[in-house]
């Protein structure tokens, strides 16, 4: 429902128009009408133009979809996706360029994927309209152009990713960043970077906000003891602050390094490219919390 | 036996007098009666249905039978919030029966049907009991929410009642949602969104409405107007309290909500109607005898007055009384005695349900999500409490 930016092309020549809906721009009515025919047992999936949109519905999302199977004690499930572009778009200004990870992430009885790369757009995606359960899918608009490489597995009918499970996309020994979506190109950009100085930074790609992949974080810092969080959404009450209170509950003794966070300003976004470039984090601002992660123990020994 | 069994066949026009009337038991006959509404239909761009009713003795005396459970199960409600069995929101219905009776003698359970808070009646109606919905107003593992959702949140999926919704205006959207699926598969069958007076103002029923009108969804909007949106009369909230208009576009009948017969007659023309023509508003004009919840006493924004007139001249179950005892279906005493098996019937409910124990502690974790991946959830202390959700 609610063509936009192309991503549901080919969809009505393929599926007709009893299966593919353009909807007037309503958010709360079509993600409401979305939610009652998910209880009657239908699979929707639900486009938003934006996530920015979706606060119109959000009522839908949580009271009416993530609530519901635990208030019914499992009789009204709502096997229902609510996808679409999330976080700064270009020069688009404060309306437009929110991002919701946090928000959906906080609450109990969703889940909230956000895919980097192509492949995990497919398998995610797959997983997500396969999942009984409602899913927040917050996708990127400016990774919509971006290419990435793909192995013939990924092609494959058949082919999903596990909802829950994160990514290592980079492997390293000195420190973690973790990231979702656009950031993860960043990340890679950072340890590429800081690899050049002698710092290997190992990348995790989250793919899973809610749930999060707690494991595979905890793992990662007691190898490296050292972490950046990093996530281009408002600073306060952010995905950040959860991965640093898991890892301190979970590795505290592991960490030879306060946990550092590396995140969007604490600002609504600004319209003039200067002030909107310092409103996002930038590689730079990546690999100079990692450095400092790195210097306030002794000086790096000899990386075996 | 025998004779009684014959007698039961000799229709209640052509009866003979006292000997044997002394002798009749109540009508079970489904011999068809046709019985005027109180009042004809007002209607929005569509022609009314008729105010000929056809009904029965039986479906007479059975609507006596569920107004009058349904009055008793809410009056013991009160009883139990005011014992603090019961806790939080309870939003009763007592006034309104007719709506859910009606409403359900003209559709089946295929038919979906969707509502907001005050929501115990139409479950009862929907074929849900009376122990479940005590229990689960008490919080217990008998409950139909195995007490983890509470007087806002009855269901009952296989009778196709979705709900239960504490958000104001929400269950429009969703009904129509519901209606969406019935359409999609070709069911034939229509959804009845159930919302007040107070909800009919709401930006989010009219996105619903259009979407529905363009798709040709098969919704019934049905607005029980009650006349107060919690403690705001009609006519200070709505500029157009004309609800069965509201639709603009969208037909609209306005009915005698206190009128079990009119009720059934409405909703079986919109059925129709919506199947094949898509959505249709229903107003309901009826009364609630409580304020809008248990900590509303009810009386500071209307008059007893009010309230007492709309009890003499309007009751539903009166009402049907009165039909039944005119048309000599059943005896003032045979009545009575219904209403006494009724308070059994009620009183043995709450008492079987207080057995009903509060749920298992493991409770707080199950059913957050259908397929949990074997993720964990946490208590308030996570090094205290936690669980892995299956």
């Amino acid at each position: 429902m609610m063509c936009s930016i192309q991503i549901t092309k080919g969809l009505l020549d393929k599926y007709g128009p009893d299966r593919v809906l353009d909807t007037p721009i309503t958010e709360a009515g079509f993600t409401g009408i979305a939610v009652g025919a998910a209880y009657q047992g239908l699979r929707p999936v639900v486009e938003f133009m934006t996530f920015n949109f979706s606060m119109q519905a959000i009522d839908h999302i949580i009271n009416s979809a993530a609530k519901s199977n635990y208030m019914s004690a499992g009789q009204i499930s709502v096997p229902i996706v609510f996808r679409g572009p999330n976080g700064a778009a270009a020069g688009v200004g404060a309306q437009h360029s929110q991002c919701y990870a946090a928000w959906y992430a906080h609450v109990p009885g969703l889940k909230v994927l956000a895919p980097y790369s192509a492949e995990d757009a497919r398998g995610l995606l797959k997983s997500a309209i396969r999942d009984p359960d409602p899913v927040v899918f917050l996708e990127n608009e400016l990774l919509y152009g971006e290419s990435f490489p793909i192995s013939a597995e990924v092609l494959d009918s058949s082919f999903s990713l596990p909802i829950g499970k994160a990514k290592i996309e980079r492997e390293g020994k000195d420190i973690t960043i973790t990231a979702y979506s656009k950031m993860v190109g960043y990340a890679l950009q950072a340890a590429e970077i800081l690899s050049k100085e002698g710092i290997s930074a190992e990348v995790i790609n989250l793919r899973s906000i809610r749930p999060l992949d707690r494991a595979a974080i905890n793992a990662s810092v007691r190898k490296t003891n050292r972490l950046v969080t990093l996530e281009e959404g408002f600073p306060q009450h952010g995905v950040g602050s959860e991965i640093c209170m898991s890892v301190v509950e979970e590795s505290f003794e592991y960490l030879d390094a306060p946990v550092e966070r590396i995140a969007g300003a604490d600002v609504p976004m600004p319209y003039a490219a200067n002030l909107e470039r310092m409103a996002v984090p930038q590689v730079d601002d990546i690999v100079r919390a990692a450095k400092r992660a790195c210097y306030r123990a002794a000086p790096m020994a000899a990386t075996a | 036996m025998a004779a009684a069994a014959l007698l039961r066949r000799i229709p209640a026009a052509r009866a003979p007098p006292t000997a044997l009337m002394a002798a009749r038991t109540i009508s079970d006959s489904t011999a068809p009666l046709t019985i005027e509404t109180s009042v004809p239909f007002t209607s929005h761009i569509v022609d009314p249905p008729s105010r000929d009713v056809t009904t029965t003795p039986a479906e007479l005396l059975t609507f006596f039978r569920d107004m009058s459970l349904m009055r008793r199960m809410e009056i013991a409600a009160d009883s139990l919030y005011k014992a603090k069995l019961i806790r939080g929101f309870c939003h009763l219905y007592d006034g309104q029966e007719a709506v859910a009776v009606g409403m359900e003698a003209a559709i089946t359970r295929s038919d979906s049907i969707i509502t907001a808070y005050r929501d115990h009646c139409i479950y009862l109606a929907r074929g849900g009991d009376l122990v479940s919905a005590f229990a689960e107003l008490m919080g217990r593992q008998a409950g139909c929410s195995r007490g983890k959702g509470g007087s806002m949140h009855f269901y009952k999926k296989d009778a196709n009642f979705y709900g239960g919704h504490g958000i104001v205006g929400a269950q429009v959207p969703l009904g129509c949602g519901l209606a969406f699926a019935q359409k999609y598969r070709k069911e034939e069958t229509a959804t009845f969104a159930l919302y007040g007076d107070g909800a009919a103002n709401q930006g989010q029923l009219f996105e619903a409405l259009n979407i529905s009108a363009l798709w040709k969804l098969p919704s019934i909007l049905v607005c029980e107007n009650n006349h107060y949106g919690m403690g705001t009369a009609e006519w200070r909230a709505a500029k157009s309290p004309a609800y069965y208009k509201r639709g603009d576009y969208v037909p609209g009948l306005k009915v005698d909500g206190m009128d079990v017969l009119a009720v059934k007659q409405a909703c079986k023309f919109a059925k129709e109607h919506a199947v094949a023509n898509g959505p249709i508003v229903l107003e309901m004009d009826t009364y609630r005898y409580h304020g809008h919840s248990m900590s509303d006493p009810g009386s500071t924004y209307r008059t007893r007055d009010e309230i007492s007139g709309v009890r003499q001249e309007r009751d539903p179950i009166e009402r049907v009384r009165k039909l039944i005892l005119a048309h000599d279906l059943a005896t003032p005493a045979e009545l009575k005695d219904t209403e006494k098996e009724i308070r059994k019937e009620v009183d043995d409910a709450i008492a079987k349900a207080k057995e009903s124990p509060m749920p298992d502690t493991s409770e707080l974790f199950t059913n957050v999500f259908v397929k949990g991946f074997g993720v964990e959830s946490f208590g308030a202390d996570r090094k205290e409490l936690r669980a892995t959700l299956p």
